[in-house]
């Protein structure tokens, strides 16, 4: 499994990277603490390759140490992450209803 | 590439467009719940298909992981108060940035295991591994500075540059020989040591004011490791998402420094905070005080007030006492409105969550530009808890060390109120002459007590309650 260098990966970063610009700049500066917290869950997606490292055989036990870390370091921060997200959320609400 | 099967590759891509989506969903509060439920479907598609690769096997071990995460992800995310969430944000950022980590860490070991030498693989790694530790360390340290376990002033030394200097240069160094010649051994936890050391390094000498940069620019930092771990492994969604982060993160740390009008730079190593001295060592100036009753009927006698909180009001938890003045002096036909810097608290965002919190209506929350226009025909600015954000020393004086800063000009309201424990300097420590105005009144006590005082005398003196 040796992965060489790929343009095609150099292109889908700096696209990606290109949207996340244009999508955050339009971020109201109301929701900047509650889109740090979504970013980070969504960043936890990094959990991918955690559960490959944890999952896959052979394996010793120190990669089995250090992917079981990582995968729970990583779900803390993804369930934690939307939760909390979600929690400020409904928190911002519009006026005349009170 | 390692991931070839095909119905992988389409949840990857699905779960990619998802998180973009819940991107432009989050532009503004009416779509923005929608973008956190796009969020957890990417999520979940994302492990799903994970768990379908053939190379997973180990599943009792994965669910294990997975359950011990959410019980510890879930109770964080309840029982957090919202005055903490720059601390939940910090650990998040650690414990973020140590799963890239040691991702790394357990790749780097393979690569050595194979005898393999430099490849764009062990060389993404290497880089990956870099920002992963040092992000996760500095994360560590940022997280007890907002906690106030130890010192929210800089932390200088004689030699500090030189001293942090030799730390990165060696951190590279080792990155370097691990890319080249990819080993277990001694350089691996040397190098992991180093990285870990040089993230302490990089935070010690920032003072708490410059909080939220830091945690917008860790929060870019460990985006950009994500990233890397993608190239690494060849994962068009960790590229995607890490690249996602990052542009969140590098926005927001650029907004927060134009909020500051400082550089990167000067926000990394300035060693701001540091006391400006004789500044604040002149002579004792007379000021105005005014008790909770007169600051109550003047409040009462307004027609317009304008609120300008700051990290004072989070830290006293006065938010809730301060709706309910809120409520007060909406019901006798007061126009109340916030105005929110960009850098007041200590991340981004950060005054606006604790008030929508305490059921302030958002659209009463006005950023500073549009606010700054209203502000002299404005009868009443209440400043609680706020300092530098609304000195007119860095709209005046171009010696002062804040000089330059885009300020609240809460010194152009009719009259002025300030909220204060006492005179001390802020944290910068830079005399504010806004106290001194001939229209201020200081208001001396607890944010929080002072303010339900106002509340009690508005709600005696009109006899409601």
């Amino acid at each position: 499994m040796h992965t060489g260098f790929d343009p095609d990966l150099v292109a889908v970063f700096i696209l990606a990277a290109f949207l996340g610009f244009q999508l955050i700049k339009r971020v109201s500066t109301l929701l900047h603490s509650p889109l740090m917290s979504l970013t980070n869950a969504i960043a936890a997606v990094a959990v991918v390759g955690a559960i490959i490292i944890l999952g896959e055989e052979p394996s010793t036990p120190l990669t089995k140490i250090l992917g079981f870390i990582a995968v729970t370091a990583a779900t803390v921060n993804l369930v934690s992450g939307f939760l909390i997200t979600d929690r400020m959320l409904k928190m911002f609400k519009k006026g005349g209803s009170k | 590439m390692i991931i070839g099967n095909p119905i992988v590759e389409v949840a990857y891509l699905v779960a990619a467009v998802c998180f973009i989506l819940s991107l432009m969903w989050m532009s503004h509060p009416s779509t923005s719940r929608r973008g956190v439920m796009a969020g957890e479907l990417g999520m979940l598609l994302a492990i799903v298909g994970t768990l379908l690769l053939k190379e997973v096997v180990d599943y009792p071990l994965i669910a294990a992981a997975l359950l011990l995460g959410a019980a510890i992800g879930a109770p964080l995310a309840y029982l957090m108060p919202m005055t903490a969430i720059p601390q939940r944000t910090a650990i998040s950022h650690a414990l973020g940035a140590l799963a890239v980590g040691l991702i790394g860490v357990v790749e780097m070991i393979k690569l050595a295991g194979h005898g393999e030498g430099f490849s764009f693989e062990s060389a993404a790694l290497a880089f990956e591994m870099t920002l992963g530790f040092l992000t996760c360390t500095a994360s560590v340290l940022a997280f007890a500075k907002l906690q106030e376990l130890v010192t929210t002033r800089p932390m200088v030394f004689k030699g500090q540059q030189f001293v942090n200097l030799a730390v990165f240069v060696a951190t590279i160094g080792c990155a370097v020989a691990l890319a080249l010649n990819p080993q277990s051994g001694a350089l691996l936890i040397a190098f992991v040591a180093l990285a870990a050391l040089f993230g302490v390094m990089l935070v010690a000498p920032i003072g708490g004011a410059d909080m939220p940069t830091v945690i917008a620019l860790l929060n870019a930092y460990a985006g950009l490791a994500a990233s890397a771990m993608g190239f690494a492994l060849g994962n068009k969604l960790l590229i995607i998402t890490g690249a996602l982060d990052g542009a969140s993160g590098f926005i927001l740390a650029v907004i927060m420094c134009k909020a500051m009008n400082r550089s990167f730079a000067n926000v990394m190593f300035g060693g701001f905070g540091q006391v400006i001295e004789g500044a604040a060592a002149g002579e004792a100036k007379p000021v105005r005080s005014a008790s909770q009753e007169d600051a109550a009927l003047m409040l009462e006698n307004a027609t317009s007030v304008v609120i300008v909180p700051g990290y004072g009001m989070a830290v006293a938890q006065a938010q809730h006492k301060v709706a309910e003045l809120y409520q007060s002096l909406t019901s006798r036909g007061v126009d109340v409105r916030f105005a929110i810097h960009p850098v007041a608290g200590r991340m981004p965002g950060h005054m606006n969550v604790l008030l929508a919190e305490a059921n302030i209506p958002y659209e009463k929350l006005i950023e500073m530009d549009e606010i700054n226009g209203d502000l002299p025909t404005t009868d009443v600015a209440l400043i609680i808890g706020a300092n530098d954000v609304v000195n007119p020393a860095a709209r005046d004086d171009p010696k002062s060390a804040i000089a330059g800063m885009p300020i609240i000009e809460a010194d152009k309201a009719k009259t002025v109120m300030v909220i204060k424990r006492s005179m001390k300097p802020g944290f910068a420590g830079i005399e504010n002459e806004l106290y001194y105005l001939d229209k201020s009144h200081m208001l001396f006590g607890d944010a929080k007590e002072f303010v339900a005082g106002m509340v009690k005398a508005l709600s005696g003196g009109s006899g409601m309650h």
